[in-house]
């Protein structure tokens, strides 16, 4: 129940502090103008998964990072309460974590919903990146809980890595693959391909949507290999679940570190 | 009482507390001092399990500390720096703390009148300044009406009349029989508010008795000038 009061307030700072009403503006701007100028067909539902497969987990890790650097004396105070750490940890993560999946949910649902295209045949297509930036949502938050913990006393530090790792994840991993396949070609990497594809959620949310719209032909590399290893629908919900361990396991480790950290 | 018993604490290669072991009497004000960096915020955060011990028992009234949360219900803590999220207001910050602690407090109104913080309620915390801010955060620690206060350097940011005031209040609440912990670096504040004092260096007790025998032992007129001998003492 704490977890739920603590929740509350920070929606409410949230809201307040209108970043986060920019933030759902931008997608809000974004969706309206694809529809509005590419018609709502699958090419605007790409663009936008597009958008947001690169622009969600950096917002969300730097969000997540630099919530705690700024809240330190606040988790300092609401520690000495009568509180447990595990409360609170839920509390903050959920705390911001929601509010950031509401305001993307809002700034793609609502064009989508005044054009009349959430009841049309592409419903499904539609609901699935809404899906999809949710929990990319929910995981990047929690890596960059994680890398704040880790680096809690080091922000340049915490920061940097953040920024790695959106750079590897997001924009070089394309290029790692290709030198992976053009230097290791001869040798069968099926499989070693699609255990790349899985420790990268950006990756693997790219693959549900292309395997969503079935554009072969747009798939890259490593959803090629999905889609030939499992077939559409059963390729939908192996990503499915390994996005769901990513959402699970930086959140949960983070937990373990600030169960056991000294503030 | 606060019993303490061969507490160690170290940062990385740093020992931030050397083998710690003291008590600190109930009912009475206990004034925690020593130079930057000796220790006392973190002796105070492993009082609050903000900090986790490496080795060594702490026990509050008899209960050891183990992880577990309710004895947190006995304290009051004010934290040397006040920084609150920005948006929320100063009236919403005190009830968001009722709540977090489950419980209403006894005597709001009175601490909001004593620190003239009623013009302020319904501002946002980061428009106030770092004194009204300290306000806030002395009101918060003493709302609760808590058998234990910890106080870190609390009268640092207020202007003469609030420190004054509040200096008052600490005494009335010993009266009532309080715990008191205070880290100050003000020499004549923990002559006014504290029967004891801890004088501790790089994580060492050098002294841990009353005021009056530290003053004596000195041979001081005043406590500022007993403090300032044994610093000089531990540097040479």
């Amino acid at each position: 129940m704490k977890s739920l009061t603590i929740l509350g307030y920070q929606w409410k700072d949230l809201l307040r502090g209108k970043w986060i009403i920019g933030y759902s503006l931008i997608f809000l701007l974004l969706t309206d103008a694809m529809v509005r100028f590419g018609g709502g067909g699958p090419k605007a539902m790409l663009s936008i998964a597009n958008i947001m497969l690169l622009f969600i987990p950096l917002v969300s890790m730097i969000y997540g990072v630099l919530f705690l650097y700024q809240s330190r004396e606040f988790i300092e105070l609401l520690l000495s309460q009568p509180l447990k750490r595990k409360t609170l940890y839920w509390g903050l993560y959920g705390g911001l974590a929601l509010p950031l999946a509401v305001a993307y949910l809002v700034g793609v649902g609502l064009p989508m919903s005044y054009f009349g295209l959430l009841f049309t045949a592409d419903a499904a297509g539609i609901l699935l990146v809404l899906g999809l930036g949710t929990i990319l949502t929910l995981v990047f938050v929690g890596i960059g809980f994680l890398f704040g913990l880790h680096f809690y006393d080091n922000r340049v530090k915490g920061l940097g890595f953040t920024l790695l790792v959106w750079l590897l994840l997001a924009v070089l991993y394309d290029g790692i693959i290709l030198m992976v396949v053009s230097l290791f070609g001869d040798y069968p990497l099926e499989k070693v391909i699609l255990g790349l594809s899985m420790v990268n959620p950006i990756d693997l949310s790219r693959i549900v949507v292309l395997l969503e719209y079935q554009i072969s032909a747009l798939m890259g590399y490593t959803g090629a290999v999905f889609n030939r290893f499992f077939g559409s629908s059963l390729g939908v919900i192996v990503a499915a679940g390994c996005l769901m361990l990513w959402v699970s396991l930086p959140a949960w480790r983070g937990m373990k570190l600030f169960n056991k950290k000294d503030f | 009482m606060i019993d303490i018993q061969g507490l160690n604490k170290s940062f990385g290669n740093q020992r931030v507390l050397k083998d710690l072991t003291l008590q600190i009497p109930a009912g009475r004000a206990t004034g925690l001092v020593g130079p930057n960096g000796s220790g006392k915020t973190t002796l105070i955060k492993n009082m609050l399990g903000l900090v986790k011990p490496d080795d060594g028992t702490i026990e509050i009234d008899g209960v050891q500390l183990n992880g577990y949360e309710e004895y947190r219900k006995k304290i009051g803590y004010m934290p040397q720096m006040a920084r609150y999220p920005e948006n929320m207001r100063v009236q919403e910050m005190i009830n968001f703390i009722k709540k977090i602690r489950g419980v209403e407090s006894a005597n709001e109104q009175h601490f909001i009148e004593t620190f003239d913080l009623q013009p302020e309620l319904n501002k946002p915390l980061r428009e106030l300044s770092g004194g009204t801010r300290q306000k806030v955060g002395a009101t918060l620690a003493l709302m609760f009406d808590s058998e234990l206060l910890i106080l870190d350097e609390p009268t640092a940011g207020l202007d003469p009349k609030a420190s004054y005031r509040f200096k008052q209040l600490i005494l009335d609440e010993k009266k009532r029989g309080k715990t008191i912990l205070l880290t100050t670096h003000i020499m004549s504040e923990v002559e006014v508010m504290a029967d004891y004092i801890i004088f501790i260096v790089e994580g060492e007790i050098r002294y841990h008795g009353s005021t009056e025998d530290l003053i004596k032992m000195k041979k001081e007129q005043r406590l500022e000038g007993a403090v300032a001998k044994m610093m000089e003492e531990v540097a040479a």
